[in-house]
């Protein structure tokens, strides 16, 4: 593999693991839904207990996502975390709060009572997919930074700098951002409606879990589709590959899902399984299966636009605060060779997920109910 | 307009070392439980797989879920440490990216799925996969935790002893040449038995502890026999074991980080026939007068002692503080450099960059762009020293290194003859009934073991300041570009939150260690 080959490869893995992630925030979807999906005490801990069999893989593909990002692409590791601190500090704590939470909330002597420990669920419920994706959409937005690696030779040696104050939060001033983040909200929600329903063999639960079903897909289907048009009607940040020149080129995310058009039918055949999927267990009364197309159509939906905004010469890290500081995927990735091992070391990931579908078949085997929650096998 | 926004004040770096610090120091009061409990509770599931008697069951059970309590901290603060390095250290993450990056996604790819798979099959998987897929799944769990320790302390290894890259003028960063070099470094090798080894003893302490607090009760006898046991051989071979890969470990630094060895031992002036000081009294809140040798009002020390644990040689040379700052000749007659000689030539090195990179922007090319090359390739082993601006800067504080050094040393050695003891109790003698200073003495080892543990990382990190990456890039040339406000209320949300959580925790722990284990069969528990 060519050089930039491998920073074409480096950017589709980073995008599958950006793409799992989403899906894997069924965890967050369903515990911001902890309440109203659980109805009582006894049902909120099997809601708890559900997505706590999962909640380390999507923590842990987290933890993956940002050191794939760092060993492929430092420059983006350095300059979006350094520079957008308070965005992921924010994003950090709600995951630290969650990481506890599952663990302590039912033991005796958890000083803050189950209640906290549940609020802080649903707390990284929210936080978690709303402030990820937030964080995604500046990849077609921007954020405002500088890069100058030069400064490395002055008195103060920081290459890069963030252009404003308020250090990440401003992205959530951008209404398009939020447009983005709640939409993966929304998306979170219908993918843990439809983990728990699949994964709770409970019929009141099933039962609430359908009716907020209806309401998420529609909040999700108005929020996606308003991004996706503005998304292909909006200016975007190319780069010219001989020079490495950013300029804005109008209709870039539209222009590039027609020039790769195996992303373009990546993307439709990702909606077409997300609808069939939620459409199919609203008018079903025995359909509990639709995690699967719609897991399935996240990962192709997700997947599709993160290799939009890299590839097809594209900056995927735009700087609206100077436009030569935009990072692509030739500027900001690791040298050939650190690309090539790591290349090596990405093919034990098939190995990875074997196992774990292996496990998770092995964990899941039984459907959950309100019985095994009483056994000291439970949260 | 690249230096609009430059304005990085001191105290911006000193939160950052805190709260990096206060992260680390949080982090590695769950890690070694995690390793250490794993090994315990292996070996107690896999009597269990062998005997099929429903006690192992239950004891592997009962650690288990203690196992589980702490586990979740170590996840906490483990995600919060990977990302401080982008939001914290971003020059930091740009200059050695890549290479350093390498290990923390092979961490995550490796090691912490195979724990996060694993570890919700030994929680939740007794009643639906079978023995030995459960047995397995526990050993997973551990084995994960163990692969992760490596390649984090393959990282933490190349920060103390950066090899296998070079700098690339062009990309304004360090490169990776050889990943044989970074994954193997033989400091890594060490510093992965040396901290996984100390980890099992904190496992084996904890587990002895909460045993013998049974003891003490009258109480969960047979586990607690059963356990002590168990831990105690497990913690005496792992003493055993931490003294020889110590002193591999302080063999190495004296190779490689020669300021820390000399921080270490408060040795000013060093030479041949070194003595190895066992204790002496160092004002802990002051740097010692290193300049005007200032001795402290008392020092005993073991002749010969230092030399051979630096050099395996009685009479081997050792450079002191004033010796690795004015500059000193080896008996074999190589010399080295005086700090103000590595600072002159770091400073070459930075400029050299900048002419290269300023006429290469103006003309693209031409001889006196290779002359900035060779003036950059000659003087970069000294690159980091270009940002030092005066050589005491390269003198970590001695008082904490010194201290923090002797109460690892100190408590190790009280361990192994600790686990002797009770072993001799457990198998010369009967640990039920045993005096109870033995059982509150093994209690008192717990706090004591924590901070041993805490106090090789003080070494280690404390031992390499200035420096981030060693004579590479100090602290104030890594940081990010942040106002020191913004990192000061991180610090103390982290502060207050990581505190809270511990106190949960180690109330929820004593509960369920009040709680004793559940027995299958109520005539298992005497």
């Amino acid at each position: 593999m060519s050089y930039e080959m491998l920073q074409q490869y480096w950017w589709f893995l980073v995008s599958l693991l950006g793409a799992l992630l989403v899906l894997l925030m069924f965890v967050q979807g369903a515990n911001s839904l902890v309440g109203s999906l659980g109805g009582d005490a006894e049902g909120r801990r099997v809601v708890i207990n559900s997505t706590g069999r999962k909640w380390e893989f999507t923590f842990t593909t987290l933890v993956t996502f940002g050191g794939a990002f760092f060993a492929s692409f430092p420059l983006f590791y350095s300059t979006s975390f350094g520079g957008a601190y308070w965005l992921w500090m924010v994003i950090l704590f709600s995951f630290v709060l969650q990481a506890v939470s599952y663990e302590f909330q039912n033991k005796l002597g958890n000083l803050l009572g189950a209640r906290t420990f549940q609020f802080f669920l649903v707390l990284n419920g929210i936080l978690g997919p709303v402030l990820l994706g937030g964080a995604v959409a500046t990849f077609f937005e921007g954020s405002n930074f500088i890069v100058e690696k030069d400064n490395l030779t002055g008195m103060q040696p920081v290459i890069s700098q963030w252009a404003n104050a308020s250090h990440g939060l401003d992205a959530l001033l951008n209404p398009w951002v939020l447009v983005f983040g709640f939409a993966v909200f929304f998306l979170a929600r219908i993918l843990g409606i439809l983990y728990v329903m699949n994964n709770v063999d409970d019929e009141d639960i099933r039962s609430r879990a359908s009716m907020r079903l209806v309401g998420s897909t529609i909040a999700f289907l108005l929020l996606f589709v308003t991004y996706l048009v503005h998304l292909f009607l909006k200016d975007g940040y190319a780069v010219e590959p001989a020079t490495g020149e950013i300029y804005i080129e109008p209709y870039k995310y539209l222009h590039n899902f027609l020039d790769m058009w195996y992303l373009l039918v990546l993307l439709l055949v990702g909606v077409v399984l997300v609808l069939y999927g939620i459409v199919r267990t609203i008018i079903s009364k025995t359909y509990i299966d639709g995690i699967w197309p719609v897991g399935l159509g996240v990962l192709f939906t997700v997947l599709a636009l993160l290799l939009s905004a890299g590839w097809n010469n594209t900056a995927y890290y735009p700087s609206t605060a100077d436009l030569q500081s935009s990072l692509t995927i030739a500027n900001s990735c690791s040298s050939e060779f650190t690309l090539r091992t790591m290349a090596y070391v990405s093919l034990i990931i098939p190995f990875v997920i074997a196992y774990i579908m292996v496990a998770w078949n092995k964990i899941d085997s039984k459907k959950l109910d309100k019985e095994e929650i009483k056994t000291d096998e439970a949260y | 307009m690249s230096n609009i926004l430059l304005s990085i004040d001191a105290g911006m770096i000193e939160w950052s070392r805190a709260q990096f610090a206060l992260t680390a120091i949080y982090h590695w009061l769950f890690v070694p439980l995690t390793l250490g409990l794993a090994v315990v509770m292996g070996v107690m599931e896999t009597c269990y797989y062998r005997t099929r008697k429903p006690f192992w069951k239950d004891a592997a059970k009962f650690w288990q879920k203690l196992f589980g309590i702490n586990f979740a901290m170590g996840v906490a603060t483990g995600i919060i440490l990977e990302f401080e390095f982008g939001t914290n250290w971003s020059n930091y993450s740009w200059f050695v990216g890549d290479i350093f990056g390498a290990p923390l996604a092979i961490e995550g790819i490796v090691a912490f799925f195979m724990e996060s798979t694993f570890v919700a099959v030994m929680f939740f998987g007794w009643k639906k996969v079978s023995a030995g897929f459960h047995l397995a799944s526990t050993w997973l769990t551990g084995l994960g935790a163990t692969i992760s320790a490596w390649w984090i302390l393959v990282a933490n290894a190349w920060m103390q002893y950066p090899v296998g890259c070079e700098f690339n003028p062009e990309t304004m960063r360090n490169e990776m040449v050889s990943f044989a070099e970074v994954a193997l470094s033989p400091l890594a090798i060490d510093k992965f038995f040396h901290t996984v080894i100390s980890a099992w003893i904190i496992g084996a302490v904890f587990t002895v502890a909460v045993s013998c607090w049974y003891l003490l009760k009258g109480r969960e006898k047979k586990l607690a026999v059963e356990s002590i046991r168990i831990g105690a051989i497990v913690g005496l071979v792992a003493s055993v074991g931490a003294a020889l890969t110590g002193h591999q470990s302080a063999y190495r630094v004296a190779q490689v980080q020669p300021m820390k060895l000399a921080a270490m031992e408060a040795l000013y002036n060093g030479g041949t026939d070194q003595s190895l000081t066992g204790i002496a009294l160092i004002n802990p809140f002051v740097q010692p007068d290193y300049e005007n040798d200032e001795e402290p009002p008392m020092r005993i020390a073991v002749p010969y002692a230092l030399s051979i644990l630096a050099t395996n040689n009685p009479h081997g040379y050792v450079p002191g503080i004033n010796d690795i700052l004015n500059g000193y000749t080896r008996p074999d007659g190589t010399t080295e450099l005086s700090a103000g000689e590595k600072i002159e030539r770091g400073k070459l090195a930075i400029s050299a960059l900048a002419s290269y990179r300023q006429m290469k922007r103006e003309y693209g090319g031409g001889a006196m762009l290779k002359e900035q090359l060779k003036v950059l390739k000659e003087n970069m082993p000294y690159f980091g020293y270009g940002y030092i601006h005066d050589k005491s800067e390269l003198v970590p504080f001695v008082p904490i290194n010194f201290y923090a050094f002797r109460v690892m040393v100190g408590v190790g050695c009280l361990l192994i003859l600790f686990f002797m003891v009770v072993l001799f109790f457990v198998y010369k003698k009967d640990i039920v009934a045993a005096p109870k200073w033995l059982h509150w003495s093994a209690i008192a080892m717990l706090p004591l073991a924590y901070i041993a543990s805490e106090s090789g990382w003080l070494v280690a990190e404390f031992g390499r300041q200035p420096w981030t990456i060693q004579d590479m890039l100090p602290t104030w040339a890594s940081v990010s570009n942040l106002h020191s406000s913004s990192v000061m209320i991180t610090f103390f949300i982290f502060l207050v939150l990581f505190t809270t959580m511990l106190a949960v925790e180690l109330n929820i722990m004593l509960k369920q260690i009040k709680k004793g284990p559940e027995y299958e069969n109520m005539n298992e528990s005497v």
